[in-house]
């Protein structure tokens, strides 16, 4: 499958459409494992006005405890049925006692105590389970490739790919089809009339904190066979994941599902061809040194040159300054 | 959207800070300073190092000579700057006579000058980057593992000598990754088609979907990796789930271990099997002191002990064999540093010396992973590539 040639600086480099097609589907499943994160922490902030830091927290709590499950009953349906229910518990819970005391106060106040949520979970998750993190083993038909032609996939990977577009679209449903969704588009444009007409909003925000919880634990459960559970997994990508709600606009679901897919592509697509790209200009050792430190910056410079030309963002809300 | 800027910055600067540790001070005493990780995923490596410490100080009845051991362990969260906090805070307030520990080659290199200015002994139990084996050398620091380059070196030696023509090489982006892929390089034959440097620490990159899509389309006849820590289960459980294993052989140094294992089985990764790693060592090893060590750390923990723990070991029984020698007299750098270099200890690995850097002159093994009588996995040695081999920094050292 060695395809077309590009011509670059007049030297080429041929194109391997196997290649390109595996790292576009790696790109996607990355975006969409963003985009589970990334739409409740855009909705917690959009609508509550609320910084969750520690909205990570519940990706390594999913993880966990769908690990636990698996390990005991050996099904991994189990693990994740029961894991989702503990986590939007544990996310209602937070809420009732945490978080609700907050939305009138400070951002930075939300920095602190999140913050110091983080600390606490770890620290749980380090009294509870070790250091050791943990491995949520696959069933045997998981573990395996799927053969498309001459094209290999890990079998897997396509799963993570097929219940991101699912949970998305389930969560477009919600939004934009129901009452509740209603409620939260209402919410995220304009807290302040939805409470004058006379909305619960109380309900209305524990709701969309568990089920952003929820959506969390369930990026950390998909991840984890792959990584392995383990201490402040949530802290490493919950950076990206703010990234991706600033760059699709604050409160916007639809925001945060576009940017997380370019999010995951750019890095994705960085990290596989930078070095051969910049190996056209510079000498190989540098090329070599010099990628992944670019790729990795790559994410916050397109949300740099976001918040110099559209600071609201890709896809704001409707209605919202 | 300033003001979420500014969050965003306190939230990172947030996520930076770390705990701090407790010390406590002693006359007639050892005082030992052990920095190792304690915090992070990576805590597991240095839980099995404390392990292993407390191992040899039982062993040594909790006394150096006629001096009690007093034991400060400190945590480097996994982070230049806090184990160079750590090691300033043991060498000034704690005021040690030996600083050991430092599984990061990066970590090690922050906090070397912290000890060495102070006059105090230095010893690594894993870290060895080439710059303090060879223009840094310091007559005050020696070493219980190897110099990073050694164990891929010995890597690159099989892999020549098996005919492999063509290599993949993927390793973490820091000091010792770098000094990793300079070692395969040095000793490989055949031609290296593809090399990626990945994120490192503790927002280390986890998933290397690109990297072994661009492995695999490569073309090379293997796979040489170095991802030491949690990185290396999760490397090996993508490879897997990739399929790779049919087509590209696994090559590793310090990514299949004692700590990796248990893990992969639990997970029955059995792609692992059968594939290769070179090391100083191995929990098989046929020498006296290893089977007491590895007997009683398995009877003690129900696990074997890692590569990380043999080490941690030897540089407590090293620190051990020159508070003997010298009578207890460490106000006598000279006589300590001279009982040092002689390595007179029933070392894990057997008889060992040290090069003018102060870098061990040992053997490296040829290892396979394999199930023992138990069932668990392990590594077996099957055979010895190198003896006696010397890093090849001891020339820039002026010592």
């Amino acid at each position: 499958m060695q395809g077309a040639f590009f011509n670059f600086s007049r030297k080429t480099i041929p194109v391997d459409w196997n290649l390109l097609i595996t790292q576009l589907m790696n790109g996607l499943q990355l975006g969409l494992l963003l985009f589970l994160l990334a739409s409740g922490l855009t909705l917690i902030f959009g609508i509550m006005d609320f910084i969750n830091l520690s909205h990570g927290s519940f990706y390594m709590i999913g993880a966990y405890f769908c690990g636990t499950v698996v390990s005991v009953t050996g099904s991994l349906i189990a693990g994740i049925v029961v894991a989702l229910i503990c986590t939007f518990a544990i996310g209602a819970i937070v809420e009732l006692v945490i978080a609700r005391r907050l939305y009138r106060s400070d951002h930075l106040d939300h920095v602190l105590v999140t913050f110091g949520l983080i600390l606490i979970f770890d620290t749980l998750v380090h009294m509870i389970w070790g250091a050791a993190g943990m491995a949520i083993p696959l069933p045997e038909i998981l573990n395996g490739q799927l053969h498309i032609g001459t094209l290999v996939l890990p079998t897997y990977r396509l799963v993570i790919i097929c219940s991101g577009l699912l949970v998305a679209a389930i969560l477009f449903v919600l939004v934009t089809r129901t009452r509740l969704g209603m409620l939260i588009r209402a919410g995220a444009s304009n807290r302040t009339m939805v409470e004058a007409l006379g909305v619960n909003i109380n309900k209305l925000f524990l709701i969309v904190f568990a089920i952003g919880a929820t959506m969390s634990g369930f990026a950390g459960m998909l991840i984890a066979p792959i990584t392995e559970a383990s201490i402040g997994m949530g802290n490493e990508i919950i950076i990206i994941a703010f990234v991706v709600v600033i760059v699709g606009g604050i409160g916007s679901v639809k925001g945060a599902f576009f940017a997380a897919l370019i999010i995951g592509l750019m890095d994705t697509i960085g990290r596989s061809y930078l070095d051969d790209l910049l190996k056209l200009s510079l000498s190989a050792e540098v090329a070599e040194t010099a990628a992944p430190a670019l790729s990795a910056m790559l994410v916050y410079i397109l949300m740099a040159a976001v918040l110099a030309f559209r600071p609201q963002g890709l896809f704001p809300p409707a209605g919202s300054k | 959207m300033n003001k979420l800027s500014k969050i965003l910055s306190s939230s990172i600067l947030a996520v930076a800070l770390s705990g701090v540790g407790i010390g406590a001070a002693q006359a007639d005493s050892v005082k030992i300073g052990f920095v190792t990780t304690l915090t992070t995923p990576a805590a597991v490596i240095g839980e099995d190092m404390k392990d292993a410490v407390n191992l040899a100080i039982e062993h040594i009845g909790g006394k150096m000579g006629n001096l009690d051991v007093d034991l400060i362990m400190e945590d480097d969260g996994f982070k230049p700057d806090i184990g160079k906090q750590k090691t300033d805070k043991l060498v000034k307030q704690d005021d040690v006579d030996f600083v050991a520990g430092y599984i990061w080659s990066h970590v090690l290199l922050a906090s070397m000058k912290s000890v060495l200015d102070s006059g105090k002994f230095l010893v690594s139990a894993n870290a060895g980057p080439s710059k303090i084996a060879g223009k840094l050398c310091h007559q005050n620091f020696f070493s219980t593992s190897w110099q990073n380059d050694q164990t891929p070196m010995a890597m690159g030696e099989h892999l020549s000598k098996q005919g492999v023509k063509s290599l993949y090489v993927m390793a973490p982006n820091y000091a010792a990754g770098k000094d990793m892929v300079a070692g395969v390089e040095k000793t490989f034959t055949g031609e290296i088609v593809g090399k990626d440097f990945t994120k490192w620490g503790a927002d280390a990159q986890l998933d290397f979907s690109a990297e072994l899509a661009k492995a695999k389309s490569s073309g090379a006849e293997g796979i040489f990796v170095f991802y030491p820590g949690k990185a290396g289960g999760a490397f090996i459980k993508q490879y897997q789930q990739s399929g790779l294993q049919d087509v590209l052989p696994l090559y590793t140094v310090f990514t299949v271990d004692a700590i990796a294992l248990p893990k992969l089985q639990g997970g029955n990764l059995a792609g692992v099997m059968g594939s290769k790693n070179t090391q100083f060592w191995s929990p098989d090893l046929d020498v006296a002191a290893n089977k007491k060590f590895v007997g009683d750390f398995l009877a003690k923990h129900d696990r074997y002990p890692s590569f990380y723990a043999a080490q941690a070991y030897d540089s407590i029984m090293l620190i051990n064999s020159a508070v003997e020698a010298t009578g207890g007299n460490l106000e006598d750098k000279d006589a300590v540093r001279a009982a040092m270099k002689a390595a007179n200890y029933d070392s894990i690995r057997g008889k060992y010396t040290y090069g003018n850097n102060h870098m061990p002159i040992q053997n490296f093994y040829l290892r396979e992973v394999v199930e023992d009588d138990a069932g668990r996995w392990t590594t077996k040695i099957v055979d010895t590539v190198y003896t006696n081999h010397q890093d090849p920094y001891a020339a820039d050292c002026a010592l």
